[in-house]
């Protein structure tokens, strides 16, 4: 079976790929493109490790077909800093410990991201329900919350 | 497997009639899963995102036609939608998480036929219907005739559903949808109901539509339930008779997640918090 040639734009990069119909959005970013940031925990959209946005929608990228993203705008983890100039999530995080492990930790910030771009002043119910899709078997989840609420009133701050 | 995007309903039917198993993606939120775990191995899958107009939420008679490619997100972010179908929209948003509603569509949790599915009692409460297109063209089938049976439906091979019409919504009419899941969020109805509801000028019941969900093979019409509350003003005698009715008509399974005696119970209380929500946003309150 022939492979599917993909033109997509991944971080604000013109990308072409070739892949398999069975592949995934994820499979395509870790094994064809080297983008390893995106992590695999479950593979069954239930843990949000593999989160990445579409045309600025967040999604489970082991929920979509690499083929799917034909013309499509990509956004990973690894176009979250600017340089060497990390972005200010992922400076709470580490600032404030959000993570331990740290496998959870790019799907949990692209989706935070996504959020405080909609929702600048966000309360702590909705910062829970927003990340609900984003399972972390270490921190209890309260530092993340409370890194997530912080960064949030900091850039309102700064802006 | 093979991919195809085409670019029109009738491309698509026929990629669709000429392809022994294929499988149509909308959202992809349950095919992916399937295709991971090897439970559809299929040799075409038929992505409709690109076939202008699935991706559209259009006024029509008053109503709104859902493209079958439209999200969950994207319902909740329809204003005139989240005014005349409140019910329709917040039981949609129950699907899974952010990531999930991202993708996720009213027609996928429809063909994907499990009796739990949130957004089918809420559309059947609705009077929603279905448009399908195939090989013979185009029919409309009232939503609540789709699903057959858990993980059937009643669409013939090269079928799809291109879109689902929410009729207009009346004046003092509104509509909610309630689950009960042993979680806060990210969980599978134990039991779901869907109200519909009009008001007459003196605040009784002039029509209604009341819907069980996971209590049965498949979604649930309880006309006895509307009958009950019927010509009433939503009193607590009212709201007994609709619980009693929802109680009585629900046909639950006993397994981990709740015994029968506990979902005929939980049916009656949904039905009846679904109603006095329903009812208060018929009158323009807050609910």
């Amino acid at each position: 079976m022939s492979r599917i040639h993909v033109t997509t734009k991944i971080n604000g990069d013109e990308t072409e790929f070739l892949c398999d119909a069975e592949a995934t959005l994820l499979d395509v970013l870790r094994d064809e493109l080297g983008l390893t940031g995106t992590k695999e925990g479950c593979g069954t959209g239930d843990c949000g490790a593999c989160s990445v946005t579409v045309d600025g929608r967040l999604v489970c990228s082991c929920l979509m077909l690499g083929a799917e993203a034909e013309g499509r705008q990509i956004t990973t983890i690894e176009g979250m800093a600017e340089g060497e100039v990390l972005h200010p999530l992922q400076k709470k995080f580490i600032e404030m410990a959000a993570l331990q492990c740290g496998i959870c930790t790019p799907g949990i910030l692209v989706a935070a991201k996504s959020l405080l771009e909609r929702n600048p002043d966000p309360s702590e119910v909705e910062v829970r329900y927003w990340l609900a899709g984003n399972l972390c078997r270490c921190t209890g989840y309260d530092k993340i919350i409370r890194a997530v609420m912080d960064t949030a009133a900091d850039m309102r701050r700064a802006s | 497997m093979r991919f195809e995007s085409p670019r029109s309903v009738e491309e698509a039917v026929t990629a669709l009639a000429g392809q022994t198993g294929a499988h149509v993606l909308a959202g992809g939120t349950d095919l992916l899963v399937r295709l991971r775990a090897e439970m559809v191995e299929p040799e075409l899958v038929v992505d409709i995102k690109r076939i202008p107009g699935l991706r559209e939420i259009v006024a029509e008679d008053g109503g709104w036609r859902i493209g079958a490619a439209v999200s969950g997100a994207e319902l909740g972010e329809h204003e005139g939608l989240r005014r005349d179908w409140p019910g329709v929209v917040e039981a949609a948003e129950l699907i899974g998480s952010t990531q999930v509603q991202g993708r996720a569509t009213l027609a996928g949790n429809l063909c994907n036929a499990s009796p739990a599915a949130d957004s089918v009692p809420a559309m059947v409460a609705a009077g929603a219907v279905a448009r399908i297109v195939g090989p013979q063209g185009t029919r409309d089938l009232p939503v609540i005739d789709v699903p057959q049976g858990p993980g059937k439906t009643a669409l013939e091979r090269g079928e799809f559903i291109a879109s689902i019409l929410l009729p207009a919504r009346g004046s003092r009419s509104s509509d909610a949808y309630l689950r009960f899941i042993p979680r806060t969020e990210m969980d599978i109805a134990v039991v779901g109901c869907g109200v519909s509801l009009s008001l007459d000028e003196e605040g009784r019941v002039s029509a209604a539509r009341v819907v069980l969900g996971a209590v049965g093979p498949k979604v649930m019409l309880v006309e006895a339930a509307a009958e009950a509350i019927k010509r009433r003003v939503l009193d607590e005698a009212a709201l007994n008779d609709l619980a009693a009715a929802c109680s009585r008509a629900a046909t639950p399974i006993d397994d981990k997640r709740g015994t029968v005696d506990f979902r005929r119970h939980v049916a009656g209380v949904l039905a009846r918090r679904a109603a006095v929500i329903a009812e208060a946003r018929a009158k323009g309150e807050q609910a």
